[in-house]
């Protein structure tokens, strides 16, 4: 039986710690700071882990209560309560373990750094909204977990808040998160309108009723309301989980501290929406157009982000290309109904990007936080430990197979292919050739970063003046020529310790998560869209899948990527700078990143900027300020002017008014 | 036509002509005299409707004493009344329609429409020739108007305290006892005793 | 026997009178408060008069009170015009007008 009172511990040590951290940093210090940050995380991390044992090993039930009813308004009950399953036990681990990897390594990464404290505040709470999140068992207490994720994610992007840069940024990514949200709160407001609930339990009991309902939003145009809701709850995921076309915020999202971007996109935050979907199987499963939205976005974005991935030189932004890639590849997963899929390629995916981040940060601290990867070349001698966890991590990434990336990344396209719902002949494509354009990326970042000649000598120079966005340097420390070194044990401990399940999570999971019955009823599949089964009757073992990966087309696809990598970038390094003369148009394309950003600049911020000119003019200016604020005081003004002139100051206007008025009123008691 | 009715109707006339007077006259001091006319000749018709002590009264409070406030002010502050009478006539029409309204509301209350006096009209009574208005007065006022009697006495003191907080003044140089000043002395502020060496 | 309407008319005209005596003398305060002395002995005519006509006392208790009344209200009235005269020099009610709005 789990405890209320872990649970809740579980939740408030990452609170408590970053309220001290964070109130009192000045009295308990560095040390202090990081100290009970860290032992709060830890905490937490140690009874997610205990609570995941009871669930599994001792089989004890999952939890579902309510800890404190906030109020209750017409029946409906706001609450905050927990629903512990494997589910969410899963996740708790994986949030845990990996924000005290990142608690770890912030020590390093941040030594210098004057907000030293506030940041310890920031990432532990990061981490309670995360566990808010995942452990709601109702969906206020989702939506609180979901903007104060929004929330700390702001604080944290735009962190080095003097820079114009990363407030722009953070800025950008709360501004498009808006969107999103706006999205789940529509769809929360129309499971409230259906079900009169907002427990998820209460509302999974309904979902026939929503399902049996329609909805008429513009006149004469009926929709299904179980498919408005749930694409309107995906809109808020796309926000969150950073799905094409609300995917600009993530890359700009780099501004911030390398640890932040390893626990934003490895951990917490982008994780919401996947979990999210998964987490509302039942409502998602009613509806195949819904499905089949979630799908193609997915596709779309595992895709053409890793495309653009393929030319950036931004060390951390090639990661974060990644992270975009590999979220579509989630998404596809949850549309294809490989729900287990998902999270189990969530998982995987929590480790080894997060030691990728972790590495890439480690490189950008041996180069003085320089972030150009044209700048780097032959760091393997200087760091070995971050190039063979870096090089660990990438295998995991490319889903070589046997490691983690592996099971996962192959369970989802196999999945994709068994798919028959519209869209999934789209997906299966954009899935299998993300494999080539993954595996491309990733060791171009691995040969330009760790091999080939040591470019940062004569870069080390002078070259430094060009300063675009995204450059990691707050000391304001520019050293000349430099030689790169290894960086200390407390950065390269939590890569180490990354490393291992990037490794070897998926060979020991794949069986019981995919295939076996860990998740129960936390997550419901219909028969009809049962594409895990159909992978589960190939599925003989973690060793044979390994194997018979060797025959199939992603796993070539995978080594045509590595191998044209290395050609272009090893063997013939001029020849990328050729191509990219050719086929200017596309390299210009890719580069700018689709111009997304620059259409959403004209169109919607610009936009919005004249429509709120034009509004404050008429608006403002015109109708409230010169209408409605002076106006009236004009009115009354000149009402009182008339008013006043009847207090002459007289007595004997006065005295006439009394005796004129008493007559009057006797003429009117007579003569009635 | 009694005797009765001959007096009620020449002391009428007098009170309105005196009335008329009171509120026409030039001189304030001659509306003062106008009203102490009006005032004498109303006390006389209430001796005719039985109301001896009133009218009594009348004459010792209003003209004895109030109306020689009246004149007493009138003739002490500087008046200019040439100033007073400009504009006499200005609201002179205005003030004839509402007295002419008021005038035809009264008259058609108690001519028209007799609102309640056709209870009162048949019931007329006479009294004894033992009858004495100021003993059924003062019976009446010290048992059944006891308290409002003593309310209306403190009223009148209320009055005369401020009238004389209003109007007082001090005057510089004026010579006036500090009775808590003299009470609260001490001996030793008066006599000072003072040890001297004898003249040799 | 004087008829009670008669008396009532009189009281009426009384009261008419002062009524225009406030309009025709509106500039000087003095004679503002003899019209209302004037208008108080018409109300207490036709309480003298019915205190007859119904042969009930309590009218007549009842112009004692208002002759008291009356007696107060001249007593501070003319206080305050006198200290009204020592402060402005004047009692033109033309040249009172503080209380404008």
């Amino acid at each position: 039986m789990i405890q209320q009172s872990v649970l809740l511990t579980i939740v408030l040590a990452p609170l408590i710690a970053a309220i001290l951290a964070g109130i009192f940093g000045r009295f308990i210090g560095r040390v202090g700071a990081h100290t009970v940050t860290i032992g709060g995380v830890a905490l937490s991390f140690a009874l997610s882990a205990w609570v995941l044992k009871l669930l599994l090993v001792d089989g004890a039930p999952s939890v579902n209560e309510t800890v404190y009813t906030w109020l209750v308004s017409d029946g409906i009950r706001m609450e905050v309560g927990f629903l512990v399953d494997r589910l969410t036990a899963l996740m708790m681990v994986v949030v845990t373990f990996v924000s005290l990897c990142v608690h770890v390594y912030t020590i390093g990464y941040m030594h210098d750094d004057p907000g030293y404290q506030r940041f310890f505040s920031y990432i532990s709470l990061f981490t309670f909204s995360m566990l808010m999140l995942v452990m709601a068992n109702n969906f206020l207490q989702l939506f609180f977990g979901w903007e104060a994720v929004g929330l700390v994610s702001y604080l944290l992007i735009g962190f080095w808040y003097t820079r114009p840069s990363a407030i722009f940024a953070n800025l950008k990514a709360f501004l498009v998160n808006r969107v999103g949200d706006f999205g789940f709160v529509l769809g929360i407001a129309g499971v409230v309108y259906f079900t009169g609930s907002l427990d998820y339990q209460t509302v999974f009991g309904l979902r026939e009723t929503i399902a049996a309902n329609t909805l008429e939003i513009i006149p004469g145009v009926e929709w299904q309301a179980i498919t408005v809701i749930c694409i309107l709850l995906f809109v808020g995921a796309m926000g969150k989980s950073a799905q094409v076309p609300l995917h600009v915020w993530l890359p700009d999202s780099m501004e911030g501290p390398t640890p932040i971007s390893a626990l934003i996109h490895a951990a917490t935050m982008v994780t919401a929406g996947i979990f999210m979907v998964a987490r509302m199987s039942p409502l998602f499963e009613l509806s195949e157009t819904a499905l089949s939205t979630v799908l193609v976005i997915g596709a779309t974005t595992a895709f053409f982000m890793g495309l653009v991935g393929m030319v950036n030189n931004d060390i951390k932004r090639v990661v974060a290309y990644s992270t975009l890639s590999q979220l579509g590849y989630m998404t596809v997963a949850l549309g294809v109904s490989a729900y287990s899929a998902a999270v189990f390629h969530l998982m995987t995916h929590a480790f080894f990007k997060a030691l990728l981040f972790l590495a890439a940060g480690s490189v950008i601290i041996g180069m003085h936080h320089e972030q150009d990867m044209r700048k780097m070349g032959g760091l393997k001698k200087y760091m070995p430990i971050t190039y063979w966890t870096a090089l660990i991590g990438t295998l995991a990434l490319v889903a070589v197979p046997g490691t983690s990336g592996f099971f996962s990344k192959d369970a989802i396209i196999a999945a994709t292919a068994a798919s028959h719902i519209p869209g999934a002949r789209y997906a299966y494509w954009c899935v299998l050739l993300g494999v080539f354009v993954t595996s491309f990326y990733s060791f171009r970042l691995i040969f330009m970063t760790f091999h080939g000649p040591e470019r940062f000598a004569e870069a080390g120079h002078g070259d430094h003046a060009h300063d675009g966005h995204g450059h990691d340097d707050h000391h304001g420390e520019r050293h000349g020529a430099h030689t790169p070194h290894e960086s200390p044990w407390v950065v390269t401990l939590p890569l180490i310790v990354l490393a291992i399940p990037s490794l070897f999570i998926g060979w020991f999971t794949i069986q019981p998560v995919l295939f076996g019955d860990y998740f129960g009823t936390a997550i419901f599949v219909q028969e009809a869209h049962d594409t895990v089964a159909h992978v589960a009757e190939e599925f003989h073992g973690s060793a044979a899948f390994s194997l018979h990966a060797f025959l199939t087309v992603p796993f070539w696809l995978m080594v045509a990527g590595a191998a044209s990598a290395w050609f272009l970038y090893i063997k013939r390094p001029e020849l990328p700078g050729e191509i990219a003369n050719r086929l200017s148009w596309l390299y210009r394309l890719l580069a700018n990143k689709y111009y997304v950003d620059e259409l959403y600049q004209a169109v919607f911020a610009r936009g919005s900027r004249r429509l709120g000119t034009v509004l404050w003019r008429a608006g403002d200016v015109t109708l409230i300020d010169g209408a409605v604020v002076n106006g009236s005081a004009h009115v009354v003004g000149w009402f009182s002017g008339v008013l006043r002139r009847l207090q002459s100051g007289y007595l004997y206007h006065y005295a006439f008014a009394m005796i004129i008025g008493l007559s009057a009123l006797l003429a009117w008691y007579v003569l009635r | 036509m009694t005797l009765t009715e001959i007096l009620f109707y020449t002391f009428s006339a007098v009170l309105i002509v005196a009335a008329v007077g009171v509120i026409t006259a030039r001189n304030p001091v001659h509306a003062a005299l106008f009203l102490v006319l009006a005032f004498c000749n109303s006390a006389v018709l209430w001796l005719l409707m039985e109301a001896e002590f009133l009218a009594i009264v009348l004459v010792l409070v209003y003209v004895g004493a109030v109306m020689v406030l009246f004149l007493f002010v009138v003739m002490m502050l500087d008046i200019n009344i040439a100033q007073m009478r400009e504009g006499f006539t200005r609201y002179a029409p205005l003030g004839i329609i509402v007295a002419l309204l008021v005038i035809a509301e009264i008259a058609s209350v108690v001519w028209v429409k007799r609102l309640g006096l056709e209870e009162a009209a048949p019931a007329v009574f006479a009294a004894g020739p033992d009858y004495s208005n100021t003993r059924a007065l003062g019976e009446l006022l010290y048992s059944k108007y006891l308290y409002p009697f003593e309310l209306a006495a403190m009223l009148l003191l209320l009055a005369i305290v401020a009238a004389i907080t209003l109007t007082m003044r001090r005057r510089r140089g004026a010579k006036q006892q500090d009775v808590a000043a003299q009470v609260a002395v001490r001996p030793q502020d008066r006599v000072r005793l003072v040890k001297m060496q004898p003249e040799k | 026997m004087i008829p009670l309407e008669f008396v009532l008319m009189l009281a009426g005209l009384l009261f008419a009178l002062s009524v225009a005596g406030i309009f025709l003398n509106r500039k000087n305060v003095i004679l503002l408060l003899m019209c209302i002395e004037l208008m108080l002995l018409a109300v207490n005519f036709n309480f003298v008069a019915f205190a007859r006509q119904l042969g009930d006392l309590n009218g007549q208790i009842y112009v004692f009170f208002i002759m008291t009344v009356a007696a107060a209200e001249s007593a501070i009235g003319l206080a305050i015009l006198v200290v009204l005269f020592r402060e402005k020099k004047s009692i033109n009610v033309e040249e009172l007008d503080e209380m404008k709005g």
